[in-house]
């Protein structure tokens, strides 16, 4: 059977979705409490990684496939850049051309919380491609074979 | 027009994130992408030669508290030694990249490291200069894997545990100075070392940076990974390692930080030479046994860079001139020599000089262009690395340091040895049987060598249009610190 017993299992199922709002509750009030893009995304993938651990990475890689990951990595990293350029257009680049933040305010900061949400899209997603790497390659010769001379050496 | 500088960082990390989506529309997208970026890359840099120094605020910041870029002479010359490499190495990539698999991947990481090398020549902001280096690097070490077999993988690991010492150097050094001095613009701190003196926290600091830099730089003794890394790269990358990544994040970050921020003295002077002639006793010692084609060019390597840190240490108008000017000849026929050699492996399918011979009958073109970076390297007038040398030797002339211009010559009748050695394995002598079938590299891969052999050719003739556009003003960065100081902060 892929995954853990049913308990760990309920329990990820129950906690996961907990994991996820925290993790969005930290990206979206980046600019104003301590937080941000890169928590948030850590965040993000850490609670694929607990699906990953109790379902089997089955689980999360049916829901975003790898080549799909990849899509989103880059448009995350492409948001980013795409903010920096349009300030370039306004006169400098990285301008914050959206006005400015006002304490304890969520709508504000102009363009820091786009910035926050697209590094968290970055940060997630490339962790969870790191954590889906490691899982499929995690063998380097056939289950239940030896290791092919070359590779037992090191 | 100094909106310039955002976008030579800009454009090669958009081209990045572009590359591996566009791929999925049409499998040409990273040849395409990745060439254009260069060229625009190369464009954008040659509009700046002859330029006055001007500097960019990033998001309108003004220094010390935001982070600015800073185009002066020295970041000029990097930014097109970088650029016409990363052309000629991107055009060679269009065949040659064929034989493995994912070309997206190969552009990204090559785009990435372009993105860093840009970022450190021009940042001003010691911490942001740290993130640059580690972009570059760590796209380089993923690069040096690329083939994945045994030797890549190996070759990869050894670069990437002394690369990040290296870059842990180099961020205890940034901390210390931070703590110090509590800036980390690079003109700010200047003004405060010039005011204050060097305190011995200071000093601790440009140890770490001449360690950790020293290492990318392959200075001899903390050259061990380079002669692994080099070699095992596919042949563009091992272009873009030995000819450009060494100098942009190893050697200009010495330059920048040892003679405009922390001034240079009597004992860095000498810990200079010391570290240069070392470089170029052992690299040269050890490339004359070499039967490996590209590692004997790695090897080399070492032993070049060590003529730029003995120019550099030397100090005067000259020596600095000297080990500028030789920076760019390196950059030329080093790039030049490895690109051959994924050329002849290409043809041939063997790096093993013992195997090889007679090349130049079957691969003329190749051969010839081996032949002029080989006599470049070696200093045979009139090719661009007699120049140079010739400008080193007769700067430590001028110093007094007799002893070590006798070195010098020396070291040069041995890299002209193991060259011809070279030259007689590979490109002349008898053609093996095994290789008489064999045919000239695809033209895309032959442009980029003509290109580089002709800057070989042309660049020592061209000195004189040379030294007031590119190489005077790099070398006055240098030599006069409060310019920088003045361009960043103000008068």
């Amino acid at each position: 059977m892929k995954g853990m017993s049913l308990i760990v299992r309920t329990i990820a199922r129950v906690v996961t979705t907990f994991i996820f709002l925290y993790s969005a509750y930290i990206v979206v009030y980046g600019h104003i409490t301590p937080g941000g893009g890169f928590p948030g995304g850590v965040i993000l993938a850490l609670g694929v990684m607990l699906l990953m651990l109790a379902f089997g990475r089955e689980v999360p890689l049916r829901k975003l496939p790898e080549g799909r990951a990849s899509v989103l990595d880059c448009l995350g990293a492409l948001g980013f850049w795409a903010i920096a350029l349009l300030g370039l257009t306004a006169g400098y680049f990285f301008l914050n051309f959206l006005g400015k933040g006002e304490p304890f305010r969520l709508v504000s900061a102009g363009t820091m919380p786009l910035c926050n949400i697209s590094i968290s899209v970055k940060v997630g997603v490339s962790l969870f491609a790191v954590l889906a790497a490691l899982s499929i390659y995690r063998r380097f010769y056939p289950p239940g074979g030896e290791p092919p001379e070359d590779m037992s050496g090191g | 027009m100094d909106q310039i500088l955002p976008l030579l960082v800009a454009i090669p990390l958009g081209a990045a994130f572009l590359i591996p989506i566009l791929v999925r529309v049409w499998r040409r997208f990273p040849d395409i992408l990745g060439n254009l970026s260069t060229l625009a890359l190369l464009v954008m840099s040659l509009l700046l030669v002859g330029r006055e120094p001007s500097t960019y605020y990033m998001g309108g910041w003004r220094p010390p508290l935001g982070i600015n870029l800073v185009a002066d002479g020295l970041s000029v010359l990097l930014l097109i030694v970088i650029s016409s490499i990363a052309f000629c190495a991107t055009l060679f990539s269009i065949p040659y990249m064929e034989k493995y698999t994912s070309k997206s991947r190969y552009y990204s990481l090559f785009m990435l490291m372009v993105a860093g090398m840009n970022g450190v020549v021009l940042t001003g902001d010691m911490f942001n200069l740290y993130v640059f280096l580690e972009i570059a690097s760590i796209a380089s070490y993923a690069l040096v894997a690329f083939g994945t077999e045994a030797e890549e993988l190996e070759a990869s690991f050894k670069y990437m545990i002394m690369g990040c010492v290296a870059s842990t150097f180099v961020l205890f050094g940034v901390g210390i100075l931070y703590g110090r001095t509590g800036t980390l613009n690079m003109a700010h701190l200047a003004r405060i070392v010039d005011r204050d003196g060097m305190s011995p926290a200071i000093l601790f600091a440009s140890a770490l940076f001449l360690m950790g830099f020293g290492l990318k730089a392959g200075m001899v003794p903390f050259h061990a990974w380079l002669p692994d890394a080099h070699p095992a790269a596919p042949a563009p990358i091992s272009a873009m390692l030995s000819g450009v990544l060494i100098k942009a994040i190893g050697m200009y970050a010495i330059a920048r930080f040892f003679y405009v921020v922390f001034g240079m003295d009597g004992l860095t002077s000498t810990v200079f030479m010391a570290l240069g002639l070392l470089s170029m006793v052992v690299g040269a010692l050890l490339a004359v046994g070499q039967w490996d084609f590209k590692r004997l060019l790695a090897y080399s390597s070492i032993s070049q860079m060590g003529y730029v840190m003995l120019g550099l240490g030397i100090g005067t108008p000259l020596g600095v001139l000297g080990a500028l000017f030789h920076l760019l000849n390196h950059a030329t026929f080093k790039g030049l020599l490895f690109l051959c050699s994924g050329a002849i492996e290409h043809g041939t399918g063997t790096r093993d000089m013992g195997k090889m011979g007679g090349l130049i009958r079957g691969m003329p073109l190749t051969g010839t262009t081996c032949s002029v970076g080989s006599l470049s390297i070696s200093g045979i007038p009139p090719f661009n690395g007699f120049w140079s040398k010739l400008i080193i030797i007769v700067a430590a002339v001028q110093a007094g340091h007799y002893a070590i211009a006798a070195v010098v010559v020396l070291l040069s009748f041995l890299t002209l040895t193991y060259y011809l050695r070279l030259m007689r394995h590979s490109i002349f002598g008898d053609l093996p049987e095994a290789l008489k079938g064999i045919r000239e590299a695809p033209a895309l891969m032959g442009i980029p060598l003509v290109l580089l052999a002709v800057c070989c050719l042309s660049l020592g003739l061209l000195y004189p249009v040379l030294k007031p556009l590119l190489l005077g003003p790099a070398t006055d960065v240098l030599l006069r610190a409060g310019d920088y100081i003045d361009l960043v902060l103000g008068g």
